[in-house]
């Protein structure tokens, strides 16, 4: 207690007179996640461990806080100037760790080079172009108006532009990004967050150090130096954390929360996620699945509860639509459907009593415990009389097999990028377009223009109220189509040592925010 | 001699062109790369240009005569996910694998003789009864069982309450059985002493050994069995030999005759055996390696083919099989030092 207060005493003093706060972060913290980033390089590649870095060593022009709303970071403020255009004034005072100011011209760098990668350009495409005021002022600016543009700000890390402009000593371009060999900016970083990399040997450690220079003094973070490593067997991970060996672990397998949890010495901290596990049922592949009832009794079939409570342990929420609670498009009135009787009433109805045999298709090491799950689905819809002739494949060879739309159903899970309901609609459930890219991830081939139509109307749609509204209504209308089986939400789990106060710097995109992580 | 070795060049080369040739032809079937490089969103126009860039979508003879080409150049093809020459990456790693291997012959060696001799010299004896036993039980447990149990024991600890703590002899007991834990589970530690080249060692730091004592028990568990009987049994044959019972006859000391005579003979099958299981054990450490999280090559092939690393798994195949070739022509040599009627081109003696 004493030594709380004094850090929040010792915080007030530092917010009014900026003095450094290293001196104070002198605790050393051994993280061990199930893989480390893949490259120094923010843009190389959009996945979890990259996002995981980047909130390590950079920082947003604003964050997710816990209750899904924004936090201004390197954005001190924003206001919405007209339709199209948000005007945002950055923080005074930043550095990058190279020493460099942070002004609006490294934003606009950011943004441009954002533009360029393969992985993140998706997320801007809605964004014509980032107008320079001044030295701390910039228009961000849409080509037509955007609801989710502060949702994409969320993944402007501002990165130093004197640092990543020029030839490195082999004469490329220092701001290259590519996927194959290394470039300077895989190798390299200066950004402004709260630590810097000191070493690193892929797929072994690497090492942080807390910058000196940090912006935010009053972050109560005290934690001087991080070692990651990548511990992939969950066994090991676990038993990493129990025999003192690191501090703090993710994720922690279901089948050992329990032990975590009744460890004195160990905290669990649990969440409800928001990556969608689900069944696709491919109507272009086999026919019967074009009849909505047919649809319906597989839904109807599904116990999704039974599943979230006995493979995956209470680690899932069960869902019985895509939008998991506090996305725009969650609709509370949707319920699972369990209903074994109204699955075989619909079966009989469309001609099927008999049942047919289809094939189905589950990855076995991408989701957890996703091919207990598969056999599972394949256990229930035997009682519809629907055999199923199951395959489970590792994720490499999985996803050509997804591809292809090998199967009569297909496992995939799904998160949102933007945190927002329409990209669910825009992978899984929009007609396929290759031209557009809509339906990318549809392997139902479901395809429905009135629900299309009402999600790029909300795409469009500025007016969150009405944006909530007709996303819902989307919502519903699959759900009555049965458009495909949703199954749960995976949940995510993080453990750590006693000491170690995780719990506050945790969130459902799952990026701890370990600049501010307090260590006892 | 050196039309032995030619011999042994050229048939290592082959060997390599062989699993070249193969590695290649199955990578379809080892999945698409480009999954693990992109993030899900990315569109399928954005990859079909990084696949091009990559030249995945080239014939297959396209692909090999490119990668042949540069083959016999000494570049075996750059990681896609370690974005480095093949060769550099599995050179990393190699030296973690094989200070693993040889912490765990010299627990083989120090172990295996002296039981073995003993279990041939006295097979009636309690003690060899109870390594015989011990040994069958070891060679039927799998590796990263033995693993688990190592780290359940001796890193996380086992408290154990079978007996009344309030009396005296009950919390002596318990704590008879009970362990402290505390050993490294996972990792090379950062004791590091580095030798040279890519080569940093976990042998000279009290750390590093620490680190390395379970990883090296688990891997030696599956081998240990196998060579405490094999010399049990060489042995005992051995001593059945004419020149031994005249050794006897003629008076010589038991010790004498035990060691030096007899032991000779006991260790040339060893050898051989010796040799190709030193091969087996290069590639029995990805279990180890995956369960203690040890940085070395059985890890880095492991992960290699979850994520369709395709160039990297081609190299580490080449590599091993090179591994194989030699460790055969080193027990070549080897055994015709140990017995001179030996003659390594098999011609007439």
């Amino acid at each position: 207690m004493k030594k709380l207060l004094t850090a929040f005493v010792g915080s007030l003093a530092l917010a009014s007179a900026p003095v450094a706060i290293s001196a104070e972060a002198t605790q050393s913290l051994k993280l061990a996640y199930d893989a480390d980033p893949v490259t120094l390089d923010i843009h190389e590649q959009l996945s979890g461990g990259i996002l995981q870095l980047s909130h390590m060593t950079f920082d947003p022009l604003l964050r997710w806080s816990n209750d899904l709303t924004f936090e201004p970071r390197l954005a001190k403020s924003w206001e919405r100037i007209d339709e199209n255009t948000m005007r945002f004034t950055l923080r005074e005072g930043v550095t990058f760790h190279s020493g460099n100011a942070l002004t609006s011209e490294d934003v606009r760098f950011t943004f441009e080079r954002l533009k360029q990668s393969p992985d993140f350009k998706a997320i801007f495409k809605p964004f014509s172009e980032l107008k320079v005021v001044d030295e701390t002022t910039f228009d961000l600016i849409t080509s037509e108006p955007y609801p989710l543009l502060l949702n994409a700000a969320t993944y402007i890390f501002p990165m130093d532009k004197a640092f990543y402009s020029g030839n490195d000593k082999d004469g490329n371009a220092k701001a290259a990004i590519s996927k194959q060999g290394s470039t300077f900016a895989s190798r390299n970083q200066s950004g402004t967050g709260p630590f810097k990399v000191t070493s690193r040997q892929q797929g072994v450690k690497v090492e942080f150090e807390r910058f000196a220079d940090y912006w935010d003094t009053a972050s109560p973070g005290n934690v001087g130096k991080i070692s990651l490593t990548p511990i992939k067997e969950n066994n090991t991970r676990v038993s990493a954390l129990l025999s003192g060996g690191v501090d703090f672990i993710a994720p922690v397998p279901p089948t050992d929360l329990e032990r975590i949890k009744n460890n004195p010495e160990t905290s669990l901290v649990t969440m409800s996620g928001t990556r969608i596990i689900l069944f696709h049922m491919n109507q272009k592949r086999f026919e019967p699945f074009q009849d909505v009832r047919v649809r319906q009794a597989v839904a109807y079939a599904i116990n999704q509860e039974g599943i979230a409570a006995k493979i995956m342990k209470g680690f899932a929420t069960p869902a019985a639509q895509l939008s998991p609670a506090g996305y725009q498009g969650h609709n509370d009135s949707l319920a699972t459907r369990f209903d074994v009787a109204k699955a075989q009433a619909l079966m009989k109805e469309a001609g099927y009593e008999d049942g047919f045999t289809i094939t189905m298709m589950a990855p076995n090491n991408r989701y957890v415990n996703d091919d207990k799950i598969a056999q599972a689905v394949a256990a229930m819809l035997a009682r519809i009389n629907i055999k199923v002739d199951l395959k489970t494949l590792p994720k490499a060879q999985y996803w050509p097999e997804f591809d292809d739309r090998a199967a009569d159903m297909m496992m995939i899970g799904w998160h949102a990028d933007t945190e927002d309901s329409a990209n669910f609609y825009e992978f899984l459930t929009m007609c396929p377009n290759s031209e557009t890219g809509t339906g990318q991830y549809n392997a139902g081939n479901y395809c429905n223009p009135e629900t299309d139509a009402m999600v790029d109307q909300a795409n469009v749609e500025t007016d969150l109220d009405k944006r909530a509204a007709l996303l819902q209504d989307v919502e519903k209308r699959l759900y009555d189509d049965a458009a495909f089986v949703p199954l749960h939400w995976q949940d995510l789990a993080w453990a750590s040592k006693g000491s170690v106060k995780i719990e506050p710097i945790l969130n459902v995109m799952n990026f701890p925010y370990l600049g501010d992580l307090v260590v006892e | 001699m050196l039309a032995f070795l030619v011999q042994r060049i050229s048939q290592a080369l082959l060997v390599m062109f062989v699993i070249s040739l193969i590695s290649f032809s199955i990578q379809d079937g080892l999945g698409d790369p480009l999954q693990q490089m992109v993030g899900q969103s990315v569109s399928e126009a954005e990859r079909e240009k990084i696949r091009e860039e990559l030249g995945l979508n080239d014939s297959f003879v396209v692909q090999y005569l490119r990668f042949a080409g540069q083959a016999v150049q000494g570049d075996l093809g750059t990681s896609y996910f370690y974005g480095k020459p093949t060769l550099e990456v599995i050179f990393e790693h190699l030296p973690a694998t094989l200070e693993l291997v040889i912490g765990a012959s010299l627990i083989i060696g120090f172990l295996s003789v002296p039981i073995g001799v003993y279990a041939a010299i006295r097979p009636r004896a309690w003690l060899s009864k109870f390594f015989m036993g011990i040994s069958t039980v070891g060679i039927s447990i799998p590796v990263f069982l033995t693993a688990i149990v190592l780290i359940q024991l001796f890193s996380i600890g086992v408290t154990v309450n079978w007996f009344p703590p309030e009396t005296g002899w009950g919390s002596w007991l318990n704590g008879l059985f009970s362990t402290e834990g505390g050993m490294p589970s996972y990792g090379r530690g950062d004791g590091l002493v580095h030798l040279f080249g890519t080569w940093h060692s976990g042998f000279f730091s009290s750390d590093g050994l620490r680190h390395l004592t379970l990883p090296a028990i688990s891997l030696a568990s599956i081998m240990l069995p196998l060579f405490i009987r094999l010399i049990r049994a060489e042995m005992m044959e051995v001593l059945q030999s004419d020149y031994i019972r005249y050794a006897q006859a003629k008076g010589l000391a038991p010790h004498r005759i035990h060691f030096l005579h007899a032991l000779k003979n006991t260790m040339l099958p060893v050898i051989t055996v010796g040799g190709v299981q030193l091969g087996i054990m290069v590639a029995y450490t990805i279990l180890t390696e995956t369960v203690f999280q040890w940085p070395g090559v059985g890890l880095m092939f492991l992960e290699a083919i979850t994520r369709s690393d395709i160039p990297l798994i081609v190299s580490y195949l080449m590599v091993v099989g090179l591994i194989f070739v030699v460790t055969n022509t080193v027990v070549d040599l080897v055994y015709g030092l140990v017995n001179p009627t030996v003659k390594l081109t098999g011609k007439k003696a």
